[in-house]
């Protein structure tokens, strides 16, 4: 079932495009990601989809309810997570869990005894009771989890979850959000980190300068990136005209990177070593290492939306 | 319990605890009427005096201090990001609008009655309708709340509220006839004076002590009323316009 179902929807400020027309949907009980650079409209997604910000045009459909007209319907079973804390800093971590609790109609007692659970859950139980402001930016953003959280939600937004914040809470963080998964929430989450995509999500969503430019299951995505090969070369030094020449010379093939000191292959066959070693021993370029290197979503998102944007470009060009 | 009405109630709690009950705000919000009567009372000497001046302690109490909490609970906290939270809640915008500002509007009615509390240790305060001055004094904190609300809504900044609510505030005390008669004002300043709320919350609480009167009770009532339900549909309006853009 799809619990989300977003129809060519857009967001305008002016006459900026932040959104551009975006068709997607969310499986029930998936963790569907949007993963894109700064800018590409991930937060004015979230935005729209939450009930902070009014779509310029298109609809949005959330567990059956028209998540537009019906927004306050839809706001009692989602769950949502800013970018940016948005607790009380004067309240202490405690007080503020139970005060989002009760905006959800959770009683007293109740209230009470799911603060405390969540804030041992976050392994925040000795500073439930320190203002919010005395928080480190780790323990922040577990409060600020925790609070979106309090009343159970069908549906959990996370914008950025692991933005800005230690290895090790990082890695708490996305222990969360799969157990949480694992227990029946749907999770939509934004990244700009490949690695989060990679090992949270169920299905991603590329999405680049206001639009959606490919959804494809994690799964597949790796698959695809797995098919590729690709060899690295760790060489002492090479000049510009040596790096020119290696281009001409082997324009068959992808080089993704190629700086003075690495080059980067790759290719949809197996690679062959010899004529680059030879080329490069006969250009007095001394080959310390060859790497081959398993392909990543980093590939692929680097090669979804490197074209992406080089399209857009050429589409701006062709306009002037 | 309703969810509405338990989401209403824990916000006001919230607003009380983190606002308005602590010190700086205790000490601005009844500290300043204190020192105003007393301002007032030591300088005029006989009971007519201190009877004739205190609608005025009383209505400025009320201006200062519901519009000037606005810039805080609102203002502040949306510049700080946690009014989105409350924004992101099912509660409706009206209501949440209403638990926002019930707190100034109590707080405002507690202020008003300080100068009444210390008239009556110099005074006789016989004679004063308790009923039409309490229905005022409510009328007046509800319509200055609201004007705080709109005021809190239309801008980004802290200061600029307070600006803003001087640019208000000022004018209307001068204006309203309290200190000076409405009769007694310039011909081409009196036009003005009719179009600020607090001219006619003067004017019931004047009635209520002194018995004295210079517009018909029915038509203050329904201005004020009028001038809350706007001023209320006005900062909604912004707030939908503006915050949830
Ligand atoms: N209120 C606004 N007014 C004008 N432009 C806006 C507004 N909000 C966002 N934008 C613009 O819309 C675009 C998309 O912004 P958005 O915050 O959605 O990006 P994002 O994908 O979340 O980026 P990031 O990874 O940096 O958080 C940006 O160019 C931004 O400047
Ligand atoms: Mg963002």
């Amino acid at each position: 079932m799809h619990i989300i179902e977003v129809t060519q929807l857009q967001k305008h400020f002016g006459d900026f495009k932040a959104v551009k027309g975006i068709d997607f949907f969310v499986e029930q009980d998936e963790v569907f990601g949007f993963l894109g650079p700064n800018g590409a409209g991930k937060t004015t997604t979230i935005n729209m989809l939450t009930g902070l910000a009014r779509p310029t045009a298109g609809t949005i459909q959330i567990a059956g309810h028209d998540g537009i007209r019906e927004i306050k319907k839809v706001q009692r079973i989602i769950g949502i997570v800013p970018d940016e804390s948005n607790l009380y800093d004067d309240m202490s971590g405690y007080e503020n869990l139970v005060f989002c609790a009760s905006l959800y109609g959770i009683k007293k007692q109740e209230r009470e005894k799911r603060a405390r659970q969540l804030l041992k859950q976050f392994t925040l139980d000795d500073t439930g009771s320190r203002p919010f402001k005395a928080y480190s930016k780790g323990m922040k953003r577990k409060l600020t989890i925790a609070a979106g959280i309090i009343h159970n939600p069908t549906i959990l937004f996370l914008d950025e979850p692991t933005t800005g914040i230690d290895v090790e809470s990082a890695r708490q963080i996305r222990t969360m959000i799969r157990s949480l998964n694992n227990q029946g929430t749907t999770i939509f989450l934004t990244t700009h980190y490949i690695e989060d995509a990679e090992r949270l999500c169920d299905r991603i969503g590329f999405i680049v300068e206001g639009r959606i430019i490919k959804v494809e299951e994690t799964q597949s995505l790796l698959q695809e990136a797995q098919r590729e090969h690709i060899v690295e070369f760790k060489v002492e030094h090479l000049d510009e005209g040596v790096i020119q020449e290696f281009l001409q010379s082997f324009n068959q093939i992808q080089v993704p990177r190629i700086s003075d000191q690495t080059i980067r292959i790759s290719s949809g066959r197996p690679i062959e070593l010899m004529p680059y070693m030879e080329f490069l021993t006969s250009h007095n370029s001394k080959v310390l290492e060859a790497k081959l290197v398993h392909p990543s979503l980093e590939e692929v998102f680097v090669h979804i939306t490197g074209v992406e944007i080089d399209r857009l470009k050429k589409e701006k060009e062709g306009k002037k | 319990m309703n969810y509405r009405l338990m989401a209403y109630g824990n916000i006001l709690k919230k607003d009380m605890q983190n606002y308005y009950l602590k010190p700086p705000n205790l000490s601005w919000g009844i500290i300043f009427p204190i020192s105003w009567t007393l301002m007032f009372f030591l300088r005029s000497g006989s009971d007519v005096d201190i009877k004739a001046i205190l609608p005025g302690v009383m209505a400025l109490s009320i201006l200062f201090g519901t519009t000037s909490m606005l810039s805080v609970t609102i203002t502040f906290e949306r510049k700080s990001r946690s009014f989105e939270r409350l924004l992101l809640s099912p509660i409706s915008l009206n209501l949440l609008m209403l638990a926002k500002t019930t707190g100034a509007i109590i707080f405002g009615i507690i202020n008003a009655f300080i100068p009444v509390l210390f008239a009556s240790f110099f005074v006789d305060l016989g004679g004063i309708q308790w009923t039409l001055l309490f229905s005022g004094v409510v009328l007046i904190a509800v319509t200055s709340t609201f004007l705080g609300l709109f005021i809190a809504v239309s801008v980004n900044e802290v200061f600029e509220a307070q600006t803003f609510s001087n640019f208000f505030r000022f004018p209307m005390v001068f204006l309203c006839g309290l200190f000076i008669p409405l009769e007694q004002l310039p011909r081409v300043l009196r036009p003005l004076s009719y179009l600020f709320p607090l001219t006619y919350g003067a004017d019931i609480l004047k009635f209520s002590v002194n018995h004295q009167a210079s517009i018909n009770r029915i038509v203050s009532f329904a201005i004020l009323l009028l001038y809350a339900v706007g001023l209320f549909l006005v900062s909604t309006h912004n707030i939908k316009k503006r915050w949830i853009y």
